[in-house]
């Protein structure tokens, strides 16, 4: 059963959280549309911006000398003498790893506005913190190379954070007073550090999407031409310089500070280094704790049932957290694989149901029976909630709302009167379902609401059913289901008027539609069906019945 | 169909996203000390004697030990813990005893003070315990000082160029 929402204060930071990206987010969605929404594109541009930095540091290291005098002159000379492709570049390198941080923040944020940590989410979350680290570690390491004024604050300030915890001989902060200490080979390690840790972190980034399928690693290309023009366009408005040589004997102050990367470190002014490090600990412990809070109470993941499986690989194709995958066949059938779930992985999204082709709801059995199944949410069930809701309706312009537990069309539907069945994912519901409604004439119309399209809970729900009703992914609605009848709408949970607009606009376009005529494969009741006995096995089923239902 | 109008639109929300991003990322700016101050550091790094002298281990001691551990003295890791004190125009600012650092305590002891002060001339005098005297002191340094604005004055303890050192 789609589960209930859950209540307390993480619940309701989470829900306030969702209404601020709500209100920023459907504006972008109506400027850029669902694909291009830099919004929906987080993690993607966190990636891009992640290669614009590499490439330009890259270009930058050429020009880079290293050495306590040699390295400030030399990004001088970029800044300077080469600011058309060098200082322009150096300016990019900058603003794009703080547009990172940005990114990063808000993905972060999203996610857990979202609810998408918990449960069997919590490995990217938890490889998501690293990331964080590496992240600033790389950009710290970044601001001691140019060695101006910045980077002696920088230096000192790391250093003296450092030497409280005691894991250096002596205080490493000496180096960075007038004590004649430092050799140019500290730039040679913070150069090593400036490389290796960004590599590491790239390693972290690709760890950090193993569990998931079709991970968005590249933004669409406009938007990363977009986003890269507008940070040209910054770089030329405002190029990143140098705050000035280092003077040891002299106090860097007043400082003009990265308040992406160096937020923390005026804090040292005020709190003892302990009490920094304290809040930094708490941080990482808080947000590594956040799937657990509460444990979200898991359905039972999806089950394989060998007897309706041929091993056709959709419900694999479609997973959208890689929870499936297709294994030699066990059972001696005639088929070379057979999926495999693996419940550590599977979020109970039904995603799969929607992708199997023997989830038809015309199968004529005892208790309908599907390749894959939710446990507690079985095919068997949704068609009974299917046909019980429909029940409910009665008049002319009869709609049946197909709705995503995390969308705005199962409130809508309730303020509107009309009947709804909910779904973990809106792609849950197989393509013969809307034709099953439709041909039964349980219903004139049929609203499938799902959540927002830039914000698919589930990642691919909008995706995959829109493919599905267009008939370019199997298993799809059959040519025979008059599209007229069938609307979607992708509305977040905020959405409700939206929805109910577009309710009431569909009921009037059905209004004026004749009669539809379906003809149904079986010609028999539901009566009929539901006290029907079992149908032959997937072996038994002609070729082309097995894979398209 | 996108018009040339919505794409320029676009253009301009993520340039002011980026203007923003450039914005903060280089202001607004901080200062550490209040205008018109300096910082007076008193950091270095020594050692201060053993704890107990080292002791001439008698022949049947020697003889008692493994014959490839076999040693004329025997002297404990432990140091002494230093004892410093700071006085600026005659108040001291800072008085501390430093223990020696590493498990079995015999390391050199650390000390990483910073002091604001208001620019201007100072009578600094720094003195140092570093053996297993009672009371006075084993090095000592007095001196005027002018700290300007912004200034890091750096106090350091360096034996082999005869004790305190002023940077």
């Amino acid at each position: 059963m789609p589960a209930a929402p859950s209540a307390g204060p993480v619940a309701l930071l989470r829900r306030t959280l969702r209404l601020g990206f709500e209100a920023i987010e459907r504006p972008l969605d109506r400027l850029f549309g669902p694909a291009l929404n830099p919004l929906a594109q987080l993690g993607a541009l966190g990636f891009f911006l992640f290669w614009t930095v590499a490439v330009t540091g890259i270009y930058l290291f050429i020009f880079f000398d290293t050495g306590i005098e040699r390295a400030y002159e030399s990004v001088e000379r970029v800044t300077d003498a080469y600011w058309f492709h060098a200082g322009v570049t150096r300016s990019l390198h900058r603003y794009a790893s703080d547009l990172m941080v940005v990114m990063v923040a808000a993905h972060l944020l999203r996610e857990f506005a979202h609810d998408r940590c918990r449960g069997v989410r919590w490995y990217s979350w938890l490889t998501g913190l690293p990331i964080v680290a590496l992240l600033y570690i790389s950009g710290i390491t970044g601001y001691w190379l140019v060695w101006d004024r910045l980077a002696q604050y920088v230096a000192l300030v790391t250093s003296e954070l450092l030497d409280w915890l005691g894991i250096f001989g002596e205080p490493i902060a000496r180096n960075f007073i007038a004590t004649g200490t430092l050799t140019g080979r500290f730039f040679t390690l913070m150069v090593f550090m400036h490389v290796a840790v960004p590599l590491f972190l790239l390693f972290l980034m690709w760890v950090h999407i193993l569990r998931i399928s079709r991970p968005k690693v590249n933004p669409p290309r406009t938007l990363a031409a977009l986003l890269l023009a507008s940070l040209v366009a910054a770089a030329l408005w405002k190029p990143a310089v140098s705050q000035g040589h280092v003077d040891l004997a002299v106090l860097p102050s007043p400082i003009r500070l990265d308040w992406f990367y160096l937020p923390l470190y005026p804090l040292t002014d005020l709190w003892s280094r302990g009490a920094v490090w304290g809040l930094l600990a708490a941080f990482f412990v808080m947000f590594a704790a956040i799937p657990w809070l509460p444990p979200l109470r898991r359905a039972k993941a999806a089950e394989v049932d060998l007897a309706h499986c041929n091993g056709c690989a959709r419900c694999a194709e479609d997973c959208p957290y890689e929870a499936i995958r297709m294994v030699r066949r066990t059972d001696g059938m005639a088929f070379p694989t057979q999926a495999e779930v693996n419940p550590s992985l599977c979020v109970a999204c039904g995603i799969c149901v929607g992708a199997c082709p023997s989830s038809t709801p015309f199968r004529r059995s005892e208790e309908l029976k599907t390749g894959i199944d939710l446990p507690d949410y079985p095919l068997r069930v949704l068609r009974e909630h299917v046909t019980a809701a429909a029940a409910t309706l009665n008049g002319p312009g009869r709609i049946l709302v197909l709705a995503c537990e995390h969308g705005g069309g199962g409130r809508a539907a309730r303020a509107h009167g009309t009947a709804r069945v909910t779904l973990p994912c809106v792609a849950m519901a197989p393509p013969p379902l809307v034709d099953f409604i439709l041909s039964k004439d349980l219903a004139d119309g049929i609203l499938i609401a799902g959540c927002a399209e830039s914000a698919c809970h589930h990642r691919l729900g909008v995706a995959w059913t829109e493919q599905r009703i267009a008939a370019t992914r199997d298993p799809h609605l059959r040519a025979r289901v008059p599209r007229e009848r069938v609307a979607r709408i992708w509305a977040s949970e905020f959405e409700t008027r939206r929805c109910a607009d577009e309710l009431a606009a569909m009921r009037r376009r059905v209004l004026t539609l004749p009669p539809a005529r379906l003809r149904s494969p079986h010609s028999s009741s539901l009566t009929e069906a539901l006290s029907s006995p079992q149908p032959p096995s997937p072996a038994a089923m002609p070729a082309k019945e097995r894979g398209n239902v | 169909m996108i018009t040339a109008g919505r794409r320029v639109l676009q253009f301009c929300v993520l340039a002011l996203v980026a203007a923003a991003v450039a914005a903060l990322g280089s202001g607004p700016a901080y200062r550490q000390i209040p205008d018109g101050t300096g910082v007076l550091m008193l950091t270095f790094v020594h050692a201060a004697d053993r704890r107990t002298e080292c002791r001439r281990l008698t022949a049947e001691e020697v003889a008692k030990l493994p014959p490839n551990m076999r040693r004329v003295q025997d002297c404990p890791r432990e140091r002494r813990p230093l004892y410093i004190e700071l006085d600026v125009d005659g108040r001291t600012i800072y008085r501390h005893s430093l223990p020696p650092t590493g498990i079995a305590g015999d390391g050199p002891s650390r000390v990483y003070e910073k002091f604001v002060l208001p620019a201007g001339r100072y009578a600094v005098d720094v003195r140092l315990r570093d053996t297993a005297r009672a009371d006075g002191f084993d090095h000592e340094r007095r001196e005027d000082v002018v700290l300007a604005a912004d200034q890091i004055l750096v106090i350091d303890f360096n034996p082999a160029a005869g004790g305190f050192v002023f940077r």
